[in-house]
């Protein structure tokens, strides 16, 4: 490549496909068989009638890379578009994560009220856990999920970011 | 086709409502989409096809001796027409077998139909004798793939398989058959011009981008064109457009392997081919230039040599219908994305509109520095009274078939690319090679796939003993179906091009790349009868080639080479397009020729 010195950029890809078997391998082999990293992916039907699927992607690359990315995605067959959110914009992006975290004693309050600054909602609980959902941005749950860590952190479920641009157009 | 009444015309309303069986709607949307011929292997999971087969005349079927050459005989087939290749193999070992040929497709942008058959959908997953997960193992080497699963749906898909084959950068498409999609019933749909859902790649190019070309091109003082298989695929026309905008600029021009006959190899502005095995001007050219048009190219790691020292100073255009293969090896100035033809036409049509003046002089000198290069005579080999040169056998193979309509395929490795340097084309169509794949073995297939496309023209596949051996089973389709294919083998007892790279970059050490036990040839030929010719010594050559010529049915030429000759000028892998290698004396013994980076690079 010949901008292998050129810095890595984080782009978040918004895809919209027909919704039909194989089209997730096709996406997902695509990345794996170019040597293209995924640091994120969702996907979901967001239109039953007209079968449309749409896949929000968070990849890493030097510019050159993330071009190549979106023309290859956007030279498979069943694509509709492809959208870099990144590139046009200020976007929203949002993540959602269920944490499950070994509580006792003192520690509870201290759990709990650590989750009430984040926002972070109880969905479950024993006398010796929780589990927390909360909503944001990846960072944000990083965060989260690194001050739950020393208070007794059993695991974590992300979903990985789904994103739209900001303002009244789609995408 | 009804089984009743096989010539009845096809398309018809009645047609298009009644039910017919999968088998049957297949076949009928081959003959809509204007195929007759197409190349196959039955087996159990296509039964049904076979049978529908038998029972109609419209399509012409070639039984051929391994699934792998089905797909190559197609592509020689849809590359010397412009037509869709049309291959039908069974399930398993029958769709693993045409992957290799599915990847050649893929890679050379070749448009193929590829059918294959499929255990019933309930035995899906089920591990069920001769199942393989086809569109599975397919999906990174074709460019879409379907799994049919209702019969009503199959009509569509054909034809869409059709439309995404050709359409855009064309490739192969796979449709897998389960069989009981194939004896069940269902309702035929005829081709329409239906706008496919999602795919419909952009062919009109921008004007302003071309305007911008032009001003570009109409300043430059050391312009190179450098046009491949994409000017190929956009069709006849566009070839004939290309060589007009040559004529109109003066420009030198090089072709890729992909590209050769674009531009007629007569031509004074036509410099060779660019890359790895490229002439010395030619690369020099693409070095040196300050302005490069490059059209249906894809700047190949073949063509560039080390990327960052491919033509530092030019500002680069770049005409492609396909998005992704721009900025991918090379940063380009100016992206133009559209059909080649109809850039060109465009391209030329602007350039008559706006009176380009072009400044003789200044290009009068670029052509000085061009012919300087061009003086080197890069191509020279030492020519001997004994042994028969490679590269002579194939000068006098090019000699003695002047006056001939002749395609030339060829198989890969040294003497493809030898066919390559020395076979000099003046028609697009004309050269079938593998070029991105690099498979051994396709020549024999796509000789006959061309010769069933035209019966009475000259197919050679100049071919080396070894790729030669790699599908030499098809050797009974030529008899079978009386093909007057001639395999001119150039024997040097070597997997040449390793031995090449083994005595370059490896110490001289020949690791297995020595062709033990070879087949006798001319038995060889006798024995899949056909005639069997050798030559051995310079006296014999013109003779060899000229019974080879003269036999009316299929030919192996055993040409018994010099065994250690190279294939020069070469640019090392990464090296850079002006440290080409010469062939010797301009060499001098113990150069290095690998750096370390270029040692792992293919």
């Amino acid at each position: 490549m010949a901008d292998k010195t050129a810095p890595q950029e984080r782009h978040t890809i918004a895809v919209l496909v027909d919704n039909e078997p194989g089209v997730l391998a096709r996406v997902i082999g695509l990345f794996s068989g170019r040597g293209y990293n995924i640091e994120s992916l969702t996907v979901a039907e967001v239109d039953r009638e007209v079968g449309l699927s749409r896949i929000n992607l968070v990849t890493i690359g030097t510019p050159m890379v993330i071009e190549q990315i979106k023309a290859q995605l956007d030279r498979l067959v069943p694509v509709h578009s492809v959208r870099d959110l990144t590139e046009n914009g200020p976007h929203v992006e949002r993540e959602l994560a269920l944490i499950k975290v070994y509580a006792i004693g003192e520690n509870r309050a201290e759990t709990l009220r650590l989750a009430e600054i984040f926002r972070a909602r109880v969905v479950d609980t024993t006398a010796e856990s929780f589990i927390f959902e909360l909503t944001g941005p990846a960072d944000k749950l990083d965060t989260f999920i690194g001050l739950m860590r020393p208070l007794g952190l059993v695991e974590h479920a992300r979903t990985g970011a789904a994103a739209m641009s900001r303002g009244k157009e789609p995408f | 086709m009804s089984t009743a009444s096989p010539s009845a015309p096809t398309g018809t309303e009645q047609t298009s409502t009644a039910t017919l069986k999968g088998a049957e709607i297949v076949l009928k949307a081959l003959v809509d989409q204007g195929v007759d011929v197409i190349f196959g292997y039955p087996g159990g999971a296509v039964l049904p096809l076979y049978d529908a087969l038998f029972q109609q005349n419209q399509i012409r079927h070639i039984l051929v001796r391994h699934e792998q050459a089905a797909v190559h005989a197609a592509e020689g087939y849809a590359r010397s027409t412009g037509k869709v290749g049309v291959v039908l193999v069974t399930s398993g070992p029958g769709a693993t077998n045409a992957v290799t040929g599915l990847t050649d497709a893929l890679m050379d942008s070749v448009p193929i139909v590829c059918l294959c058959g499929q255990v019933p959908t309930h035995l899906i997953g089920n591990d069920a004798f001769q199942e393989a997960d086809t569109t599975g193992i397919t999906r990174p080497c074709t460019k879409h793939n379907y799994l049919v699963k209702n019969v009503d749906k199959l009509a569509r898909t054909v034809h869409e398989a059709f439309y995404v084959a050709r359409s855009g950068r064309p490739g192969p498409v796979v449709i897998d058959l389960p069989k009981d999609i194939l004896v069940s019933e269902g309702a035929y749909l005829p081709p329409q011009e239906i706008a496919h859902r999602t795919y419909r790649p952009r062919t009109e190019p921008d004007l302003a981008a071309i305007d911008a070309a032009i001003d570009l091109l109409e300043t430059a003082k050391r312009p190179i064109i450098y046009a491949g298989g994409g000017v190929i695929n956009a069709g006849p026309e566009a070839s004939r457009l290309l060589t007009e905008l040559v004529e109109l600029s003066g420009f030198p021009c090089t072709l890729t392997l992909m590209g050769l006959g674009i531009l007629p190899a007569s031509d004074p502005r036509y410099l060779g081919m660019v890359g790895m095995h490229g002439t010395y001007e030619a690369n020099l050219t693409m070095h040196g230039c300050d302005v490069m048009l490059a059209v249906g190219a894809r700047f190949d790691d073949r063509v560039t040599g080390r990327t960052d020292a491919f033509s530092p100073g030019s500002k680069k255009i770049q005409i492609d219908i396909d998005p992704s293969s721009v900025n991918k090896n090379i940063r380009v100035d100016l992206a133009i994305i559209g059909d080649a033809g109809r850039a060109l036409e465009l391209l030329v049509q602007r350039w008559k509109a706006r009176k380009v003046k072009i400044d003789r002089e200044v290009i009068g000198r670029w052509w000085e520095q061009i012919e300087c290069w061009r003086a080197v005579n890069c191509l020279a080999y030492a020519k001997t009274d004994e042994v028969i040169k490679p590269q002579y056998a194939i000068e006098r193979l090019y000699q003695m078939t002047r006056d001939r309509d002749v395609y030339i395929t060829t198989e890969v490795g040294q003497h493809q690319m030898w066919a390559a340097q020395f076979f000099r084309f003046d028609k697009p169509n004309h050269w079938m090679t593998s070029g991105g794949l690099g498979t051994m073995g396709y020549g024999l297939p796509a000789a006959y796939g061309v010769q069933i496309a035209h019966p009475d023209a000259l197919v050679v596949d100049i071919a080396g003993e070894a790729s030669i051996l790699m599908n030499i089973q098809e050797m009974a389709t030529l008899k079978q179906y009386r093909l007057p294919v001639k395999v001119f083998i150039l024997n040097n007892q070597y997997m040449g091009m390793v031995r090449q790279w083994q005595e370059l970059m490896h110490g001289g050490r020949y690791s297995e790349s020595y062709s033990d036990s070879l087949p006798d040839f001319v038995k060889l030929a006798e024995a899949f009868g056909a005639t069997g010719l050798r030559a051995t010594n310079m006296s014999e050559l013109d003779d060899v080639i000229r019974k080879m010529l003269d036999t009316p049915g299929p030919v192996i030429a055993d040409i018994c080479v010099d065994q250690l000759e190279n294939c020069f000028p070469m640019i090392p892998s990464g090296a850079a397009h002006n440290e080409v290698l010469l062939a010797p004396p301009d060499r001098k013994a113990g150069d290095s020729f690998a750096s370390e980076d270029g040692m792992v690079l293919v």
